[in-house]
């Protein structure tokens, strides 16, 4: 699952897809937390993914202003059409 | 009065304060008056302080006043503290008195210029530091002092400095005592390291105890100290500053470079005599120095054609003279020269000074002539001061000062009959050239006629230090002169006696000697300069004689030389490495750096997803990397 | 319940990859729900009930609503009604719907034979969580709340940029306002281009 996020990350072009993708990445690294916690019986790993979760949380509430910040500028959710930067 | 002692340097200083905060804004009367009345105190106070000295002498013979803690490092303790014996308040009379007639005759002789208050503010500034200098109870304030008169003489040397050759006369006065201060801060390094204090008199007690009667150390540390007496005092081989030094206001040019600072170099090796006494080697040098510094500089001054150069090599030979004496361990004739010296010069330069405002600040004696007349103050204090300088028998100052010399070179068991020899030519050539200066500046035809006539500001100090010049000198009377050598009594508790070997000569025939050279220069100067003019310019005409001018005139081309041997190396050096092979390392490193930085901008591209993919497969690579290690 | 375990993590694989193949954003939003739901059962069966809630209520509830209001926002306008229509069109259901079931016959299943089941592995229930949270990582919550602050401030200031009046909602043409810079985005087009 965290490949197929990752695979997501990388494929798509549309912000809201990518924000998508992070999503399942996080929820599945989530997941191995608490497989692992469940394998050694250990509550460590239930803590840990309650701590993903705030931090997916957050993350989609930033992410989710930044795309509506980019669409109102841009018109499109399409994050290479941001690219302005000439390096 | 001796806790009076500190009062001596801080009036000036305090004056120079005031004047270099307050002087722009003062009428010139008041900074005037500040500036002499500042080192008058001074003086009245150094007076009383040798009254005392003199009715009740501080035990041991000498005094020190501790004011406050300079710095504490570990095992080294420096305090700012004064030390009083005979030779210090010797000089601090001498440096006081001189300075304050000087300051009375320069508030005429500088009326009118724009930068009067910044004159007298150095002109206090510099009797301060040389206050300092001559008290300081350790090497390091008398340090202090010694850069402090370094830095005045640099800014009255430039103190006309809108005209860029006074600047560069400045700058190579400074430039070229930095090479002597420099020696002797490795000295004083040197002094530190063996002994382990500075402080003046337990450094000597040490010396005498840990080194033996001619140490290598001993031996370095007198020579490295010589080096920075040399630079100051402009001998043999850093003597060339002084006469271009002639560049400052002429009230200058007597106080710093005739009278007190050129002399310091003589105070350092007296100060530190103990030194010189443990090292024949160190003292021999000194003693050849000054006898080669002597001939070189009267041979330099007779073709000179610049009354205030005349005057400066004059004084170059005459601080030889001193050098002689120290080398010889005839301290206390040294001493005792320097005083008369500093009396007779001072009044030399402030009678120049009356001459060239007479004459529209022309300085070429050849333009002058039959001044006699016009000048008749000036024409005798010329008279008296040359006779001094040339020592006239019996009647003159210079004469007592400088046969001590001659008899303490000859006579004392580190002299010789060669140094007396040069020492006696040496007379000749001070009496020629002296009278050469006065015959044609003040005899012979009339060129020009002065205009203005000086006032009485300027006369009464050039009439003290006339009779100054005259009577200085019977304060030590030789033994065929019924022997009272109070002067030498007097020093006895700071400096030890001339030690007495046996000569080749009785001293009054020695004497005689001297006074024959003395008279030899004299008719020679009479009979080439003024009854047979043309004799002595057609001599000069002469290939040989032109030649011999020009070397002479160059002062023996030294300039010449240290052009050749370390301004053009280190001028070519420069322009060769003008792109700084140093700096290479740094702009390579920056042109690596700017290459790297535009080879790395082609990454940042804006592109998220880019960033992502570069992300993961750095991740990735590291991931394997960890995990094949 | 192994056979519970699988089938549910095999519909999370499944709705995952539709998740992340899908061109409609409102269909890929649906396909992650499932996938969250099913990932949720997954937490079920490895003995993580509480997980499993928090997962149902956070992910699928209120991440997701998030996500689709978000997707509203965006398309404000005369064709929303048309696009909410071709959107929610009955085909658009039918994989979702799919998998769901599979979901809810699981979970039915597993509400049944409540109490008979015994997981493959022991439960760690929420009292243990709740001790180790506020035991030993006790900072990391704290942590954890101060991130939640941050993100809302953040958030609120990133989003509420429109207030101030720079662009508008749905003004298509209206680009004038862009070059004043001081968007994230943008502002590597303040850099001087031929900075070399």
């Amino acid at each position: 699952m965290f490949a197929l996020g990752l695979i997501g990350l990388l494929v798509r072009r549309n912000l809201l897809f990518i924000l998508m993708a992070i999503e399942v990445m996080l929820n599945a690294a989530g997941l191995a937390f608490v497989s692992a916690g469940a394998r050694w019986g250990q509550a460590d790993g239930q803590v840990m993914f309650l701590f993903i979760l705030t931090v997916a949380a957050a993350e989609v509430a930033v992410g989710l202003a930044l795309l509506l910040r980019l669409y109102h500028r841009f018109h499109s959710l399409d994050v290479d059409a941001a690219s302005e930067m000439r390096g | 009065m001796f806790h009076l002692l500190w009062l001596v340097p801080t009036i000036p200083f305090a004056g120079a304060a005031l004047l270099m905060i307050f002087g722009p804004r003062m009428a010139h009367r008041t900074a005037a008056f500040m500036g002499c009345c500042s080192i008058g105190i001074s003086a009245v106070i150094s007076m009383l302080i040798a009254w005392q000295f003199l009715h009740q002498p501080p035990a041991g013979g000498g005094y020190t006043q501790h004011l406050w803690t300079w710095m504490s490092v570990a095992n080294f303790h420096l305090g700012i503290s004064f030390y009083l014996d005979a030779l210090s308040l010797i000089f601090m009379l001498v440096v006081t008195f001189v300075s304050f007639f000087i300051h009375v005759y320069s508030s005429e002789y500088m009326r009118g210029d724009e930068g009067f208050s910044r004159f007298f503010a150095y002109m206090n500034l510099f009797v301060a530091s040389m206050i300092v200098l001559v008290l300081g109870s350790n090497l390091l304030l008398l340090y202090l002092g010694w850069e402090g008169v370094g830095a005045c003489s640099y800014l009255l040397i430039g103190f006309w400095y809108t005209d860029p050759k006074n600047g560069l006369a400045a700058q190579k006065a400074f430039i070229t005592t930095r090479v002597g201060d420099t020696a002797m801060a490795v000295g004083l390094y040197l002094l530190f390291q063996q002994l382990g204090t500075l402080n003046i008199q337990s450094l000597m007690q040490a010396a005498q105890h840990q080194w033996p009667q001619g140490s290598i150390y001993a031996t370095a540390a007198g020579l490295l100290l010589l080096g920075g007496a040399c630079g100051k005092s402009a001998q043999l081989p850093l003597q060339t500053w002084l006469p271009d030094a002639m560049a400052g206001p002429t009230p200058t040019s007597a106080l710093i470079h005739a009278a007190t600072m050129v002399t310091a170099g003589v105070y350092l090796i007296a100060r530190t005599h103990v030194l010189f006494a443990l090292s024949p080697t160190a003292q021999l040098a000194v003693a050849v120095v000054g006898a080669a510094t002597l001939i070189a500089a009267g041979f330099a001054a007779l073709v000179q054609d610049d009354i205030k150069r005349i005057l400066a090599y004059s004084t170059v030979s005459q601080i030889g003279y001193m050098f002689l004496g120290l080398g010889v361990g005839a301290w206390t004739a040294a001493i005792f020269h320097f005083m008369t010296h500093a009396f007779f010069k001072a009044l030399l330069f402030l009678a120049s000074g009356m001459v060239i405002t007479s004459m529209h600040h022309e300085q070429n004696i050849f333009k002058m002539g039959g001044l006699r007349k016009e000048l008749p103050l000036a024409y005798w204090a010329f008279v008296i001061g040359g006779c001094s300088l040339a020592g006239l028998p019996l009647v003159t100052a210079g004469f007592y000062s400088k046969g001590l010399i001659l008899w303490g070179a000859l006579s004392s068991p580190v002299g010789s009959a060669t140094l007396w020899f040069f020492g006696v030519i040496g007379v000749l050539m001070t009496s020629l050239y002296t009278f050469r200066l006065i015959f044609i500046t003040f005899h012979g035809p009339c060129h020009h006629k002065p205009s203005q006539k000086t006032g009485w500001l300027m006369g009464v100090p050039v009439i003290v230090l006339m009779t100054l010049s005259v009577v200085g000198g019977f304060v030590e009377l030789p033994s065929y002169l019924g022997n009272h050598p109070w002067f030498t009594n007097f020093l006895q508790s700071a400096l030890p006696a001339t030690a007495e070997g046996h000569a080749a000569l009785s001293e009054l025939g020695a004497e005689g000697i001297v006074v024959l050279a003395f008279f030899l220069g004299l008719g020679a100067a009479w009979f080439f300069f003024l009854q047979r003019r043309e004799l002595s310019e057609s001599m000069a005409e002469s290939g040989l004689g032109r030649a011999l001018h020009r070397w002479w005139y160059t002062d023996w081309g030294m300039d010449w030389l240290y052009d050749r041997l370390f301004v053009r190396p280190v001028g070519w050096f420069s322009r060769a490495n003008k792109k700084d092979a140093v700096d290479l390392i740094y702009t390579g490193t920056a042109a690596v750096t700017r290459s790297g930085w535009s080879s790395l901008r082609l990454t940042e591209t804006g592109r998220v997803r880019w960033y992502a993919t570069a992300l993961v497969v750095g991740t990735v690579i590291f991931v394997l990397i960890v995990a094949l290690l | 319940m192994e056979a519970i375990f699988y089938i549910a993590a095999i519909v999370a694989v499944l709705a995952t990859v539709l998740t992340v193949t899908r061109l409609n954003p409102v269909h890929a939003l649906l396909y992650l729900t499932v996938s969250l739901l099913a990932v949720a059962v997954v937490f079920y069966t490895l003995g993580a009930p509480f997980m499993a809630a928090l997962e149902v209520v956070i992910y699928a509830g209120a991440i997701m609503v998030l996500f689709v209001f978000v997707v509203m926002l965006l398309n404000l306008g005369r064709h929303t009604v048309d696009l909410e229509r071709s959107w929610l069109s009955p085909g658009a259901f039918v994989g979702p719907a799919i998998l769901a079931a599979i979901l809810v016959g699981e979970v039915s299943y597993l509400l049944a034979r409540s109490g008979t089941l015994t997981p493959p592995v022991a439960e760690v229930g929420p009292h243990q969580v709740a001790l180790a949270l506020y035991g030993p990582y006790l900072l990391g919550v704290e942590l954890a709340s101060f991130l939640l602050l941050g993100a809302l401030v953040g958030a609120y200031h990133v989003g509420s940029r429109r207030a101030q009046g720079r662009t508008t909602v749905g003004s298509r043409s209206d680009r004038t306002g862009l070059a004043s810079g001081g968007d994230l985005v943008r502002t590597g087009a303040d850099r001087p281009s031929g900075a070399a």
